[in-house]
């Protein structure tokens, strides 16, 4: 009985010492790839290269995405509205729902499944063929030359594809709720012009977004550099990725939002 | 792949999201219309603000002029005091009016100013001094019932002949 309460308190202990030795890890490996990046921006074809397997790749699903997403508000909010004989706010409604919160939030969901994952799984196969070793033992720093450039890859694709992301949701609201349902083309863009503010609502999403590039690209990348050298180890780690990178995209973006948006 | 194929690609990537910017701020924000930032201030006190908002439009004659910056209580005269900021290109004389208006039946609520004739016009800190609350919908139904009721008081003392 006293045995168990003890193994239990130990049980407790050891995780809350795992947890906090993980996180300082995760901190000293951040700092580490912020200190050597100066490569990435010295042999900028490092980043190209990244910029296309992380941004240029996610094109497609986040340009469909977004024209579906921004279809659906359309025809959601096109329901509701008119019940209130206001369809012709369906513009507002559909471009401060995407550039605020949809845009960063959904296209960041997709850039953490589509890149963080390939970022992760990479990463923790070249740790598990060791070619990070290898590059060591030839005098190159493995977080210079393979972290770094992915990193600041990411952080430079995410705001613009978020963007494109919002913009192609606006074209596909227009094209249901103008086009099909036959919402005054006028009164769209006019209520949605007198609505969005450039400082307010579409530099803030641009903040968000790149705030969530930077935590999404940070997580994959730690979770290939921390993933066990098996085959077990790096399924987990590309697993724990998307799980740990998509949570921590949602509790930011209340953060953000309780900060940015509050009391207007 | 070969290299410059890939730099092609990441060339049209990277315009494809600036020209996507673009089209957020100028076709879907209000950048196009009226950039604010430059602007003068001027304050306003009013009984009642009603509904107005920090960041509510500023209209005069219906055109969009400036926005309203901050609302604060003013403990000396128990008041509203609104500050807002017009833009440079829009210049009003000193006795110009300022009231709070709604924009249709039960849309958002904005300060419309109302020019006046002094040849002095409204500078950077300036206050603006005529004045109307918002008209608060249960006070004007609550005056209408009472008119109401006023104008039935004779009917009775009619009716019981």
């Amino acid at each position: 009985m006293f045995n168990g309460v003890l193994d239990w308190l130990r049980g407790i202990g050891a995780s809350v010492i795992n947890g906090v030795w993980r996180l300082g890890y995760a901190s000293r490996f951040f700092m580490l790839t912020l200190l050597g990046s100066g490569t990435s921006f010295r042999r900028f074809q490092l980043t190209i290269n990244e910029i296309y397997s992380t941004g240029v790749l996610s094109l497609i699903i986040i340009l469909v995405s977004g024209l579906f997403v921004g279809m659906v508000l359309g025809l959601q909010g096109y329901e509701t509205l008119q019940r209130y004989g206001s369809a012709e706010a369906l513009g507002t409604l559909v471009a401060l729902s995407l550039v605020r919160e949809l845009g960063p939030v959904v296209a960041a969901l997709l850039f953490a499944s589509r890149a963080g994952s390939a970022i992760t799984a990479e990463i923790g196969l070249m740790k598990a063929t060791e070619q990070l070793s290898a590059m060591e033992m030839m005098a190159v720093d493995p977080i210079a030359r393979v972290v770094a450039p992915r990193f600041w890859a990411g952080v430079f694709s995410m705001p613009l594809l978020a963007a494109m992301f919002s913009a192609i949701g606006v074209f596909g609201g227009y094209l249901v709720g103008v086009v099909l349902i036959g919402v005054d083309n006028g009164a769209f863009w006019s209520q949605m012009q007198a609505a969005v503010d450039f400082r307010h609502d579409v530099l803030n999403g641009v903040i968000k977004s790149l705030v969530f590039g930077i935590a999404v690209t940070a997580i994959a990348l730690f979770e290939g550099y921390d993933a066990p050298p098996t085959a077990e180890g790096v399924s987990g780690a590309t697993t724990r990725t998307v799980v740990t990178s998509s949570l921590v995209i949602l509790a930011l973006d209340f953060v953000l939002t309780a900060f940015m948006f509050r009391g207007v | 792949m070969e290299k410059t194929t890939l730099d092609l690609w990441v060339g049209i990537f990277v315009a494809a999201g600036l020209a996507a910017l673009l089209v957020l701020a100028l076709k879907v924000g209000n950048m196009s219309s009226v950039n604010l930032g430059d602007g003068y201030q001027v304050q306003a006190q009013f009984d009642n603000i009603g509904g107005l908002k920090a960041r509510a439009p500023v209209k005069s004659a219906g055109v969009v002029v400036g926005r309203v910056t901050a609302i604060t209580f003013d403990t000396e005269r128990f008041e509203a005091k609104v500050t807002m900021t017009v833009d440079h290109r829009f210049q009003f004389p000193k006795d110009t009016s300022a009231s709070i208006m709604t924009s249709g039946l039960l849309g958002e609520q904005y300060v419309g100013l109302e020019a006046g004739a002094d040849s002095v016009k409204l500078k950077d800190g300036d206050s603006i001094k005529l004045t109307q609350s918002a008209v608060v919908l249960e006070n004007l139904i609550g005056q209408f019932l009472y008119g109401k009721a006023a104008e039935g008081q004779p009917k009775p003392n009619g009716a019981s002949k």
